[in-house]
């Protein structure tokens, strides 16, 4: 096999974790929602309390990233990284909830940051 | 971009169809916020140092932009499989709602369960916000051939932009690169602000943010579900309480 082969395909344990953890959990509620097709109380106590820990694994998952950056975000500087992220947040607020307004701005305070002289 | 009108002979090809979904992707700006995320989510798949077959294969069979963000963060931090998996199978219960909602809008008399295998693996959050929008303007009929050309139409742009933020982490110098990596959590946290509409959601967005913090210093390497499901269930209560008479 090729050296491009084998960089493209990579280790073949982390395709079949993918397989597990990723492919298979997703695909378990989405068949599942075909399945069962209806008969399902969209405001229910149950429903509503996975929705909020989703949220909740989700904005962990957001907090992670920044507190603890992979790759090469972890060159950028703790105050930078939260300081960027304020700043969007600010930016998302002024435009009546923009996505894009918070994350141009955010980017923009990052990159400002670590190209300012001095 | 405006559909033809539902009585349109334009209707009558099933192809047609498909090319008027898969065409709807020029109308929409989620289409632009698919294709950042997507960006973030190819460069943090490099980042983790998974490979560019890998970070294929999630957006095209898991296709779940938070379940992704999930699996990658906490395998690339050393969870063990059976931890990412419970934290990517919560995230995706959504997905459920979302797929029972969606299947009653394009199903007819003759719809067979096997022809809405597609449309329910193509559900996510995107095309269910744009099923609302654009198939009142679809002929029931058409409704699957439709969506099947929208969903093949957002997963070419989450596919593309899979590719290119991946190759761009592995080759930008290291402050464009990062910058790259900052588009995830400022694409997320802003998609699902926006998405928050009850205090149970708001509640459960901010305490998930500051818990995980906390939680990470207990060092247990279950913190991301530790801070979720205390996180979560917090705002929950908060929201039942503030309900009762």
């Amino acid at each position: 096999m090729s050296d491009f082969m084998r960089d493209f395909i990579g280790d073949w344990h982390a395709l079949v974790v993918l397989v597990l953890a990723g492919v298979i959990p997703n695909q378990f509620w989405r068949m599942l929602g075909l399945w069962l097709g209806s008969g399902l109380d969209e405001g229910s106590d149950l429903l509503m309390w996975v929705k909020a820990v989703a949220t909740a694994i989700l904005a962990g998952v957001i907090a992670q990233i920044l507190v603890e950056p992979p790759g090469a975000l972890a060159s950028v500087p703790a105050s930078l990284r939260y300081g960027a992220l304020v700043a969007g947040f600010a930016a998302f607020m002024l435009t009546r909830r923009s996505i894009f307004a918070g994350v141009v701005c955010g980017e923009i305070v990052m990159l400002a940051g670590r190209w300012w002289p001095g | 971009m405006r559909l033809p009108p539902l009585d349109s002979p334009q209707w009558n090809s099933t192809l047609r169809a498909f090319a008027w979904g898969m065409s709807a992707i020029s109308a929409t700006i989620l289409s632009a916020v698919l294709f950042v995320t997507y960006i973030g989510i190819g460069a943090l798949s490099h980042e983790a140092q998974f490979s560019l077959l890998w970070a294929i294969l999630a957006t095209v069979l898991v296709w779940a932009g938070p379940a992704q963000i999930i699996l990658i963060t906490t395998l690339a931090s050393g969870a063990s499989i059976v931890q990412s998996a419970i934290a990517v199978t919560v995230s995706a219960i959504r997905l459920f709602p979302m797929v029972v909602a969606v299947l009653p809008l394009m199903r007819t008399e003759k719809t067979k369960r096997r022809h809405l295998v597609l449309v329910a693996h193509f559900t996510a959050v995107t095309l269910w916000v744009e099923c609302y929008r654009f198939l009142p303007h679809v002929p029931r009929e058409r409704r699957v051939a439709f969506i099947h050309g929208l969903g093949c139409g957002l997963m070419s742009i989450g596919l593309t932009a899979t590719i290119i933020g991946y190759e761009l982490a592995a080759n930008l110098s290291q402050t464009l690169a990062s910058a790259i990596l900052l588009l995830t959590p400022l694409a997320f946290l802003f998609s699902t602000a926006r998405n928050s509409r009850t205090l149970a959601d708001i509640l459960a967005l901010v305490l998930g943010l500051v818990l995980y913090p906390v939680a990470a210093l207990m060092n247990s390497g279950l913190d991301i579900l530790v801070s979720g499901v205390v996180a979560g269930t917090i705002a929950y209560g908060v929201h039942k309480w503030r309900e009762a008479p």
